[in-house]
């Protein structure tokens, strides 16, 4: 993954709207947060290989971004996205890392199912 | 002293959850010639640290830590490794009876004298303690007599409270260097902290030369 470049997402945020899509959405703050600081409130959510078809998508703000998707009659957005990546299987892979390198938030987008 | 065994059964959700306090004591149960068989119920598919710039990206990291994984085994001399294919942070979701019929089947393939895992509720990854859930789900079925003994993990910040202190210490002091070599072998999820833990234990730091030497378990109380 590199460092996200607002133009060249936004094209590729372009190139799958309208289109069925497999989406991996995750927030995080990692399984030992209230471990390491007793009392730390620690939420997240993760969902994966949900379809979806997306009529607008956006990257926004300087970085850390945020990408927006809108649905015919919903919406899905991640905030704090850095890096971003498109694997060998065409995947639209975008993350937000941490200065110490630690994934908080990512947003994958596919035209094939992701792995199980 | 450690025991000798018939046969032990490790069972951990994550790769590197042997690395940090068992690694030593599989080593050294394979040293001595009792099988091992290690059950790993996830590939960590979810681990955090990619690093900044990132090595790697949330779908490729499954891979990399499977190979970590088959990696720390070899650094055992580990030959008998199960990756049971479910997925990180999911396991407390998936149906109980499931959990515990892979956890009795695990036992009747390898009729195993000791089984280690974590203690359930007293191991803070949900992982965690739902694995040693199905654990002690599995063997408190079967009947007194034929149970095999159980040690737990446990490092909740409550441990002490609840249970005391762990009643088997084993001194893996002989297996240092390839308890090293496992968590190296996990370097994706360790590489930040040994470099802090090797330059500890080139100072002799007493503290982390006993976590090197000495790996501690709760044996589990039936009542
Ligand atoms: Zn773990």
């Amino acid at each position: 993954m590199e460092i996200v470049k607002p133009d060249q997402l936004q094209e590729l945020l372009n190139s799958f709207a309208n289109k069925d899509v497999y989406i991996h959405l995750e927030t995080t703050n990692g399984a030992y947060a209230a471990h390491f600081k007793e009392g730390f409130f620690n939420a997240g959510a993760f969902i994966r290989n949900v379809v979806v078809k997306y009529e607008l998508g956006k990257v926004a703000g300087e970085s850390p971004h945020r990408v927006g998707l809108k649905l015919p009659s919903g919406w899905i957005y991640a905030q704090g996205i850095t890096h971003y990546t498109v694997d060998e299987h065409d995947r639209l892979l975008m993350a937000g890392l941490d200065p110490d390198g630690k994934l908080a938030v990512a947003l994958e987008i596919s035209e094939t199912p992701f792995t199980y | 002293m450690i025991k000798e065994e018939r046969h032990v059964l490790v069972i951990f959700p994550h790769p590197d959850d042997e690395a940090f306090g068992v690694s030593g004591t599989i080593s050294t149960y394979i040293d001595m010639g009792v099988p091992v068989t290690y059950a790993c119920l996830t590939l960590g598919e979810m681990g955090r640290n990619l690093g900044n710039p990132p090595f790697a990206n949330r779908e490729t990291l499954p891979q990399i830590r499977k190979q970590e994984l088959k990696n720390a085994a070899a650094a055992m001399g580990l030959t008998d490794l199960r990756m049971m294919g479910l997925r990180d942070k999911t396991i407390e979701f998936e149906d109980d009876e499931k959990m515990i019929k892979l956890v009795a089947d695990l036992i009747e393939d390898t009729n195993p004298s000791l089984i280690i895992t974590f203690y359930p509720g007293l191991s803070v990854h949900p992982d965690h303690d739902a694995t040693g859930r199905a654990v002690v789900g599995a063997v408190g079925r079967m009947k007194e007599s034929e149970r095999p003994t159980l040690y737990t993990i446990a490092f909740a910040n409550n441990t002490a409270e609840i249970l005391g202190a762990p009643d088997v210490i084993h001194n893996v002091e002989g297996a240092a260097q390839k308890k090293l070599n496992t968590l190296n072998a996990h370097a994706s999820q360790t590489v930040w902290m040994m470099r802090d833990m090797e330059k500890r234990l080139a100072d002799k730091d007493p503290e982390a030369l006993k976590w090197l030497h000495e790996e501690k378990f709760f044996t589990y109380r039936w009542e």
